[in-house]
């Protein structure tokens, strides 16, 4: 089975976040970490691999200093790895970056796409939707349990009472939240052997992407502001004798933790 | 010269550190605290390659230059000192096998210890002899394809929970350092047992005890390398050895450090935090330069032995400044957060606790100085 992880390159959630004039975010390459919601979709990528053979390519678009993360793929167990780079791809929005991830895709063959929920930067959660709709073909979304057989997709999607049953013929997309499995610490030996495994670079040309359609020239979202959220967090002070500890125990029932 | 680590050495010491902090730190006080040793560990361990290093590729293991064994125990020490030094008996005993045994025997072992199925331990020490390897007592005596086994060992790491034990016996009563011999002796074997489990300051997850041998009888197929070769086999591990603890005492001095840094911000005194007086700020500076120039030492002894050049001296100076540093810089640490310090609330009195064998095993400080001054004075320094 042929396994494609599409996988986005974020700033690590603890990064200082600083945006440039025109409103995009500012990448530093030391801060720069595997979008953790991709984690899951790389370990489910390699556990369906363990079940039926073939084989995982870690698919991510972004600066060419993404490809020291693609190695962190690589080293985890993905077999190889594909970087689709073009300075035309900067400023994409979610359709810009869709129609370059799914004609990756096409070029590279798939029986399944596996993606993150969402990107752990802008949280947009779209891009799966929209290269489903790119390529026309179906998408199992928020996965929190995946299962492969006699040539179909089934999942299980989490819901507010119990859960969802979807399932689609392969190949298909599928997009998985976090509940669906604990993502492997790499090797040693994975580390060391990332370092032979091969990454492929595709450009806008390589992919025959029409540049004025992706990138800041074929963004249709623009963002114009920016401000940080209030994270000061409030306490609330119960003290003295006076019924502070039944307070108390009121709050913990409240927040159903007793 | 270059003070930078290449990528492979970042990402694997970078993978350490997070197994270490999210898979043992966590737990290190509660192990401490109920003496539990954690097996469960091993596997995982095994897993990431940790119980492999010095195994060639052909039997799972790693095959890693020292330096990056370094790093990896130094990470693995920030989070339990006990934890590093059990595994790094283990990768030792692994190592001996890969280095010291023939196919048959690397094939019979190496996979168990590789993939962490058995944990290995090490035995050199007796009542009467630690320092000077040379007086050991416990006999292996011949027996046709046997050996009888017989005599006790002490100060044995992972005594106990160990499955494979590489004990060095005398099978030649007259012949003194030449008299010794290695073997690996398994857990179940008739006639071994487990004595004495010692009650230790520090290091209290990772058993300490004796090994008891009465007529027990192990296969001559057990006997690593020629009758003999026994002290030469235990002697070409000290360099490594050495290293391996100097790397653990810079982890836990790192620990440490970090501790009194943070706390020396957080901790309000006379209106302002601790880490405004000069007293504090003295300390916290002399703890980081002791630390740092230990691990320099530790990285340049063993990148000598990776690049062939001689070590001996370069790893006597790494395990003693290093376990020194680590020493102080514990102590400093229960001091600068005073009576937080003292109480287990605190890792550091753990950290204390721990550093402080490292000054005595693995070859004492005061071997450690001999070591260096015969390296200064040659002939001299043995009249």
């Amino acid at each position: 089975m042929n396994i494609v992880v599409c996988m986005k390159e974020t700033p690590s959630i603890t990064a200082v976040k600083r945006f440039t004039a025109d409103m995009r975010l500012e990448r530093r390459k030391e801060d720069a970490e595997i979008n953790p919601f991709d984690e899951y979709a790389l370990e489910e990528g390699l556990r369906q691999r363990e079940k039926h053979g073939g084989e995982v390519i870690a698919l991510c678009m972004g600066p060419v200093t993404a490809t020291e993360n693609i190695r962190k793929a690589l080293a985890i167990g993905a077999d190889r790895g594909v970087l689709v780079t073009d300075p035309a791809l900067e400023g994409s929005d979610a359709i810009g970056t869709a129609r370059a991830l799914a004609a990756a895709l096409q070029k590279l063959g798939f029986d399944l796409a596996l993606f993150g929920s969402a990107a752990a930067d802008s949280y947009g959660g779209v891009v799966p939707a929209a290269v489903a709709e790119v390529l026309g073909q179906p998408l199992l979304s928020f996965a929190s349990k995946l299962e492969i057989a006699d040539g179909r997709a089934k999942i299980e999607r989490a819901a507010e009472t119990g859960y969802q049953v979807a399932e689609a013929a392969i190949p298909a997309l599928v997009s998985v939240i976090q509940t669906i499995n604990v993502p492997r610490y790499p090797s040693m030996k994975g580390i060391m052997q990332s370092k032979k495994k091969p990454i492929d670079t595709f450009s806008l040309a390589d992919l025959g992407v029409d540049a004025t359609l992706v990138g800041v020239a074929g963004a249709r979202e623009k963002a114009t502001g920016s401000s940080p959220v209030d994270t000061q967090r409030k306490g609330e002070l119960f003290s003295g004798n006076d019924g502070a500890a039944d307070r108390i125990v009121a709050f913990l029932v409240e927040q159903k933790v007793l | 010269m270059f003070f930078r680590l290449d990528d492979e050495q970042r990402e694997i010491q970078e993978l350490a550190r997070k197994f270490a902090q999210h898979e043992i730190a966590p737990h290190a006080d509660e192990w401490d605290e109920e003496h539990h040793f954690p097996r469960e560990v091993l596997q995982p361990m095994a897993e990431l390659g940790l119980a492999g290093l010095l195994v060639p590729d052909q039997y799972g293991g790693l095959a890693l230059p020292r330096l990056t064994g370094a790093l990896i125990y130094e990470q693995l020490a920030q989070a339990d000192m006990a934890t590093a030094v059990w595994l790094s008996v283990h990768n030792m005993v692994a190592g001996l096998i890969a280095k010291f045994g023939d196919e048959a025997q690397r094939e019979r072992w190496l996979p168990r210890l590789v993939s962490g199925a058995a944990l290995g331990a090490f035995s050199l020490s007796e009542a009467h002899a630690g320092s000077d390897a040379t007086a050991i007592r416990a006999t292996a005596r011949r027996e046709g394809d046997e050996y009888v086994l017989n005599g006790s060992k002490y100060w044995v790491t992972n005594a106990g929970e160990a499955d494979l034990y590489a004990v060095m016996l005398r099978t030649d009563a007259e012949a003194r350092g030449r008299g010794i011999s290695t073997f690996i002796v398994e857990r179940d074997t008739a006639g071994f047992s487990i004595g004495k489990l010692e009650r230790k300051m520090g290091l209290r997850s990772s058993p300490t005890g004796e090994l008891i041998f009465e007529n027990c009888r192990v296969p001559a197929a057990n006997r690593l390398s020629a009758e003999g070769d026994g002290l030469k086999i235990a002697l070409s591990s000290l360099d490594g050895g050495r290293v391996n603890i100097g790397s653990i005492a810079v982890g836990v001095a790192q620990a440490a450090l970090d501790v009194a840094v943070r706390y020396a911000g957080e901790r309000v005194a006379f209106g302002k935090p601790i880490g405004a007086f000069e007293g504090i700020q003295f300390m916290l500076a002399d703890m980081a330069m002791k630390t740092q120039a230990a691990r320099l030492l530790v990285y340049e002894a063993a990148w000598k032995m990776d690049n062939g050049e001689p070590s001996i001296t370069a790893a006597a100076m790494a395990k003693c400044f290093a376990t020194d540093a680590a020493m102080a810089v514990t102590t400093d640490a229960v001091q600068a957060l005073g009576g937080a310090g003292y109480v287990r609330d605190w890792p550091v009195e753990r950290y204390m606790r721990d550093a402080k064998v490292g000054q005595i095993f693995e070859g004492a400080n005061q071997i450690q100085r001999i070591v260096i001054a015969r390296g200064l004075l040659g002939e001299v320094a043995s009249q």
